[in-house]
């Protein structure tokens, strides 16, 4: 109260640039918050509802986790999910790592060329990607199946993995190396010691976010994958096309729950680098 | 930075794997979708290599014309206001102080990293004919109905019929906005954050009024993150392919719903390859640009 009125006198002190003082800016901004969380809230709040045929809300209940627990096909799209998620994240994590580092240090010709074209993946529509793979596989004579998937889930994590990398890298002091040459370490031993405990929070961040890309990926997966080759988002897909249950509500909770959690340690390992050396 | 060819060795090592595989199964995948696309069908689906421009004739004829257009126009109003939305959002956190920008931005990202597939069907948990707002609006009139009763007017308001809000253009369009917004605020939040804001002050101190310094200052300022944020979710809601499959009615058929019945029920896989160019045509052609600006500054930035 009173400082609304503090505020309200001090209005004509206040810098013209800081726009968050400004109510139309809250306003945007809340706006544009409760259009963002909205639908998701809504989505995960009607999970726990014990009424089927509507979205009304009946009181709180659980068994639509339950029902979505004891489906079988559902188990074996999750754990599928996770199969592919895991063998792309250590491959694209790798692959990724050593080509962020590179870009970082290295300098070649035709450089600018090269890194747009590896960051194509990340900027082409999902769907030509999706359907170029498929040619591809149908061309050289590979049938589909999870393999297929987890090859194509790594050619497009591998740039999102390359750009964390090099951002962390952005941070290095190159005179740590330099020292640790100059007291006699070997060239290996210099990355090993050195350059790669630097690069660790970088490669935690990347791994958590090329397996959360790869377990949400619907589209490539989808055209990628044989036949019955369910993963998680794709049984969802033929769940919603059948009925819309509350039980795909307590899948995809599952899903967001999962992705979230993992974003938000990614994110804060992030957030922890920016912030500098120890302190 | 280092010369490679000073560290031939280490360069061919990291370098390597990653540039093999993207070469294998990203560059050489896209290459053979190219070469398909100037392919011919066969009667039983089968592609024959051929050098035919049909494909791309065939994908401007009236009615996949009628598509690609409603695809370019859905985008474009997507795009639009993605801008009008996520401005204010971009302008608020970059101007922020510094301890709310990450958590903020945190806020407006989060939602990026759920399963599109998630976002969009949750739209359809809140527009459905069964959904929150129908369900809302069927127990408000419920509601007013009860209260007319009492008043002793009963069988005044009818049945609640559930409105049809799903399956049309306008859910499309909110769908692509909901789903394509943080690939706007970001790079424009990106622009806005390292503009430098001495011309701002200078512009308010000389008289212009916030509404002009938007329009004379900040917006050419933010240009180069407008130019890459707008054309990213152009792109992107052009080419999206769930969105107008799950929100989009009988006749919301978008360019990249098209390319997936090529692949699939149609199997006409050279027409289905041309589709996917015309859509990736756009992409090269405004990335190749960027590049070489970047390349001219560099030069300048050397020569200076």
């Amino acid at each position: 109260m009173t400082d609304a009125i503090v505020s309200r006198r001090h209005r004509r002190e206040v810098n013209p640039l800081e726009y968050l003082k400004r109510p139309w800016m809250w306003l945007a901004l809340l706006g544009c918050f409760v259009f963002l969380y909205f639908p998701i809230v809504t989505l995960v709040a009607f999970s726990f509802n014990s009424y089927k045929r509507a979205f009304v809300w009946k009181g709180f209940s659980l068994k639509w986790y339950e029902k979505a627990m004891s489906n079988a096909s559902l188990h074996e799209a999750f754990i599928n999910s996770m199969h592919v998620a895991a063998v792309s994240t250590v491959v694209s994590t790798a692959l990724g790592a050593m080509l962020g580092l590179a870009l970082y240090r290295y300098w070649f010709p035709w450089k600018g060329t090269y890194e747009g074209i590896i960051h194509l993946p990340i900027v082409i529509p999902e769907i030509c990607m999706a359907v170029a793979m498929v040619t591809f596989f149908w061309a050289v004579g590979i049938d589909l199946s999870l393999t297929t998937v987890i090859v194509s889930h790594i050619a497009f994590t591998i740039p999102f993995v390359a750009v964390v990398i090099r951002a962390r890298m952005a941070g290095f002091d190159v005179s740590l190396e330099e020292a640790s040459r100059d007291l006699g370490a070997s060239e290996w031993q210099t990355f090993w010691y050195v350059t790669f405990p630097y690069m660790i929070p970088g490669l935690v961040a990347g791994a958590l976010m090329s397996f959360v890309l790869s377990l949400d990926d619907f589209v490539i997966t989808f055209f990628t994958a044989g036949v019955g080759d369910n993963t998680f988002p794709v049984k969802i897909y033929s769940m919603l096309r059948f009925s819309v249950t509350p039980e795909v509500n307590a899948a995809s909770t599952v899903l967001i729950v999962i992705t979230l959690s993992l974003t938000l340690v990614a994110m804060i390992m992030q957030s922890r680098w920016t912030k500098g050396p120890k302190e | 930075m280092e010369d490679w060819r000073k560290n031939k060795l280490p360069f061919t090592i990291f370098m390597g794997p990653a540039t093999f595989w993207l070469l294998v199964f990203f560059t050489i995948p896209v290459v053979v979708i190219w070469v398909y696309s100037f392919g011919e069908r066969g009667p039983l689906g089968q592609t024959y290599l051929a050098f035919s421009f049909d494909n791309y004739l065939r994908a401007i004829e009236p009615i996949h014309l009628q598509i690609l257009w409603k695809s370019i126009w859905i985008g474009g109003v997507s795009t639009l206001l993605c801008l009008i939305v996520g401005f204010p959002v971009a302008l608020g956190i970059a101007f922020a102080p510094d301890r709310w920008k990450n958590p903020l931005l945190l806020v407006v990202v989060l939602p990026f990293f759920t399963n599109m597939l998630i976002r969009t069907f949750a739209w359809i948990v809140v527009l459905g004919t069964r959904g929150v707002v129908n369900s809302g609006l069927g127990w408000m009139h419920g509601a007013l109905d009860g209260l007319l009763t009492l008043t002793g007017q009963p069988d005044l308001m009818g049945d609640f019929v559930p409105l049809e809000l799903l399956y049309n253009n306008y859910t499309v369009v909110v769908g692509l906005v909901y789903v394509h917004l943080p690939f706007l605020i970001l790079p424009l939040y990106a622009t806005l954050e390292k503009l430098d804001r001495s011309y701002l002050e200078a512009s308010l101190d000389l008289g212009a009024g916030q509404w002009r310094t938007f329009f004379s200052v900040l917006a050419p300022l933010a240009m180069p993150g407008i130019v890459t944020g707008c054309m990213l979710v152009f792109i992107l809601s052009m080419g999206n392919f769930l969105v107008p499959d799950r929100l989009g009615g009988t006749d919301s058929l978008m360019i990249g719903n098209l390319i997936a019945q090529e692949f699939n029920k149609a199997r006409d896989w050279p027409f289905g390859a041309a589709l996917s160019f015309v859509v990736m045509y756009p992409v090269f052609i405004f990335f190749a640009i960027n590049a070489l600006r970047a390349r001219r500054q560099e030069r300048a930035r050397a020569e200076t």
